[in-house]
C-alpha cells in the first residue's frame, strides 16, 4: 500500500519535471520552426548587418536595433555593475551582519517591481530630467540605460554579496594579521577570491538587461536608428519584438521570430558563461 | 635537541609582554580571567592547556585580531615595550605589523608563493623588485621552505603540500620584520617530519624574535619552549621555566595534565 503511494507520487513528480522541462524544450522549437528558413533564406549578414528596417518594402535588417540593445546594455552595464559590486562589498565587509540580513532581503524585494513600473517612472520622471538638462527628446539611450542599470542591481547585489560572503573567514584573517587594513583586505584578497562569483553576477545582470522589454520600450523611444549619441531615440531588439508582432504577417512575422533566435542564442550563451563563472569557483575553492 | 635550550644558560631577558589582568569576553561569554604574565624577549613562550581553555583567545588578544568580532570585549592592559595595545594611541593595523601570527590551519592567500610572501612588505611600501626579492629568499630560507619552493615561486599557494603551506605561512609572517610571533598550533594538522622542520625553524629564529606557540601536544612544548604556561578554563594556572612545569609543577592540576592524566 505505502510502496504504490511512494511510487504514484515519483511519477507525479517526474511528469511534472518533465513537463517544465519539455515546455521550454518546445518553446525554443517553436521559435526555430518559425524563424529559421527566414534566416537561412535572408542570410546571416544581410539579416544582422543591413541597417535599414522597413518590412513594407520587404527590408530586414536588424542592424540599427542590435547596435541599441548593445549600447544600451553596456550603458547598464557602466552603471550597474560598479554600482552593485561596491554595495555588494559594503554589506558584506563594511556592515553588522545584522543590518545585512535586514538589507539583502529587500534588496531582493526590488526585483519583484514589475518593469512596467520601472518604465513609468522613467517616462514621468527620468526622461523628462534628461530632456530639461541634457536636450534631446528625453526617451533615450541614456534613460533606457539609466533604468536598465537600476533593474539588474539586485542581481548583482544579490549574487555577489554571495560569492562575497563565501570567501573563506580565515583569508581575511591572515590579511589582517598581515598588516592589511579592511580596505586592503577587501581589494587584494576578497575581491580576487570571489571574482568568479561577482563575475557571473555581472554576466547575469547582463541577461536580464538585453532581455528586458517593457521598460525599454516606454523609455527609450523606440525610433529605428543607429544612434550617434545617448540622446537618441533607439529601438532595442526585444522592443522591435513586442512593438510589430501585433499586426506582422508573413515574412515579417518571421523576420521577428529570427531576431527571437538572435536573442535566444545571447541569453543562452550569458547564462552558461555565467555557470561556468559559478562552477569555477566551486571548483576552485579545493584546489 | 640539547641547542633548543641555550636560552636557559642566558641572564633574564626584558620583558617584551607585560599582560596585568587580562579578561576577555565574548558577549557575556568570558574566555580570560585575569590573567597576569610576563613574556621575556627573545624567548619561546609555550602555551599548554586542555581545549576551551582560551589559548587561542590569548593568542588573538595579543595581535588585537579578536576586535574584528563585533562583541569582543577586554579588561586589563597587555603592554608590548611598556605601551598598552589596547590604548587609545594604538593602531591595530601597525600593531599586527609588529606582532606576526601563524595560524593553526594553515591559510596561505588565493594567490602565488610569491605574492603570498611580497604581500605584507608591499603593504609596508616596499615597492623596490630586488628589495622584495631578498626579502622572500630570506623569510623562505628561515622557514627551511626556500630550497622545495625556490624554482616555482609563481606557483599558486594552495598547490602546495599542508607542511608546506604551513611553513610559507610563518615565512609569509617573518617577511613582515615582526617583532612577535605568535603560532597557534602550528602543526595540528602536520605530519612529524613537518613538524620536526617547523620547530627547527623556530629554535633558529628565537635569536631574533619572540616567539609564543600555543599548542596542543604537550610533548612540543617540552622540546621547544623555553617557559610554559599551562591554561585551564580561562584562567593561567602556572607558567615557569618549562624543565620546571613539565618534572616539578607547583600546581597539582598542571601536574595532572602533563602527565596525561586529564585533558
Amino acid at each position: 500500500m505505502i510502496r504504490i503511494g511512494e511510487k504514484t507520487v515519483q511519477r507525479l513528480l517526474m511528469a511534472a519535471a518533465f513537463s517544465a522541462i519539455g515546455g521550454l524544450l518546445l518553446i525554443a522549437l517553436f521559435i526555430f520552426k518559425e524563424g529559421l528558413s527566414f534566416f537561412i533564406e535572408t542570410g546571416f549578414r544581410r539579416f544582422l548587418f543591413a541597417d535599414v528596417w522597413d518590412p513594407q518594402s520587404g527590408l530586414y535588417g536588424i542592424f540599427p536595433m542590435l547596435v541599441a540593445s548593445l549600447w544600451v546594455t553596456l550603458g547598464a552595464m557602466l552603471l550597474g555593475a560598479p554600482l552593485g559590486i561596491s554595495v555588494a562589498v559594503f554589506l558584506v565587509e563594511f556592515v553588522p551582519r545584522s543590518v545585512m540580513r535586514v538589507v539583502k532581503p529587500t534588496i531582493e524585494l526590488l526585483a519583484g517591481i514589475p518593469s512596467v513600473v520601472y518604465g513609468f517612472i522613467g517616462v514621468m520622471v527620468l526622461a523628462p530630467f534628461i530632456r530639461s538638462t541634457f536636450g534631446g527628446p528625453g526617451l533615450s539611450l541614456l534613460a533606457a540605460s539609466f533604468i536598465l542599470g537600476v533593474m539588474i542591481l539586485p542581481t548583482i547585489i544579490s549574487i555577489s554579496v554571495d560569492a562575497i560572503t563565501a570567501v573563506p573567514a580565515s583569508y581575511r584573517e591572515g590579511s589582517f594579521a598581515l598588516g592589511a587594513t579592511r580596505w586592503q583586505t577587501v581589494r587584494m584578497v576578497v575581491l580576487k577570491a570571489a571574482r568568479s562569483g561577482i563575475i557571473a553576477s555581472v554576466i547575469l545582470g547582463m541577461g536580464r538587461a538585453v532581455g528586458e522589454t517593457m521598460a525599454v520600450i516606454m523609455v527609450a523611444g523606440n525610433a529605428v536608428k543607429i544612434p550617434h549619441s545617448a540622446l537618441d531615440s533607439v529601438r532595442t531588439l526585444t522592443a522591435n519584438i513586442a512593438l510589430e508582432m501585433g499586426y506582422a504577417t508573413g515574412r515579417h512575422r518571421e523576420a521577428l521570430f529570427a531576431t527571437g533566435i538572435v536573442l535566444f542564442v545571447v541569453i543562452m550563451i550569458l547564462n552558461t558563461a555565467a555557470g561556468v563563472m559559478v562552477r569555477k569557483r566551486v571548483s576552485g575553492k579545493k584546489g | 635537541m640539547e641547542g633548543l635550550y641555550s636560552g636557559e644558560t642566558m641572564g633574564p631577558m626584558p620583558v617584551k609582554f607585560s599582560i596585568q589582568q587580562l579578561s576577555t569576553f565574548y558577549g557575556s561569554v568570558q574566555a580570560l580571567r585575569s590573567l597576569s604574565m610576563d613574556v621575556a624577549t627573545n624567548r619561546i613562550l609555550g602555551v599548554i592547556g586542555p581545549a576551551g581553555s582560551g589559548k587561542t583567545s590569548f593568542l588573538r588578544t595579543l595581535n588585537r585580531l579578536n576586535d574584528l568580532l563585533p562583541d569582543f570585549r577586554v579588561e586589563g592592559r597587555v603592554l608590548l615595550d611598556g605601551s598598552d595595545i589596547y590604548g587609545p594611541d594604538t593602531d591595530p593595523v601597525l600593531l599586527r605589523r609588529r606582532i606576526g601570527m601563524v595560524f593553526a590551519m594553515p591559510v596561505p592567500l588565493p594567490m602565488s608563493i610569491y605574492e603570498n610572501l611580497v604581500y605584507g612588505p608591499k603593504l609596508t611600501g616596499i615597492r623596490d623588485y630586488q628589495r622584495l626579492g631578498e626579502i622572500v629568499e630570506k623569510s623562505l630560507r628561515a622557514a627551511y621552505l626556500w630550497d622545495e619552493v625556490k624554482d616555482r615561486l609563481n606557483l599558486p599557494a594552495l598547490r602546495l603540500s599542508g607542511g608546506q603551506q604551513q611553513r610559507l605561512c610563518l615565512a609569509r609572517t617573518l617577511a613582515l620584520g615582526p617583532e612577535v610571533i605568535l603560532l597557534d598550533e602550528p602543526s595540528s594538522g602536520l605530519d612529524p617530519i613537518s613538524t620536526a622542520r617547523i620547530e627547527e625553524a623556530l629554535a633558529e629564529l628565537k635569536s631574533s624574535y619572540t616567539i609564543i606557540l600555543v599548542t596542543n601536544n604537550t610533548k612540543q612544548a617540552s622540546r621547544v619552549a623555553d617557559e610554559t604556561a599551562f591554561f585551564l578554563m580561562g584562567e593561567l594556572v602556572e607558567i615557569g621555566p618549562t624543565e620546571k612545569i613539565f618534572t616539578a609543577p607547583g600546581d597539582s592540576r598542571t601536574e595532572d595534565y602533563v602527565t596525561g592524566r586529564f585533558g
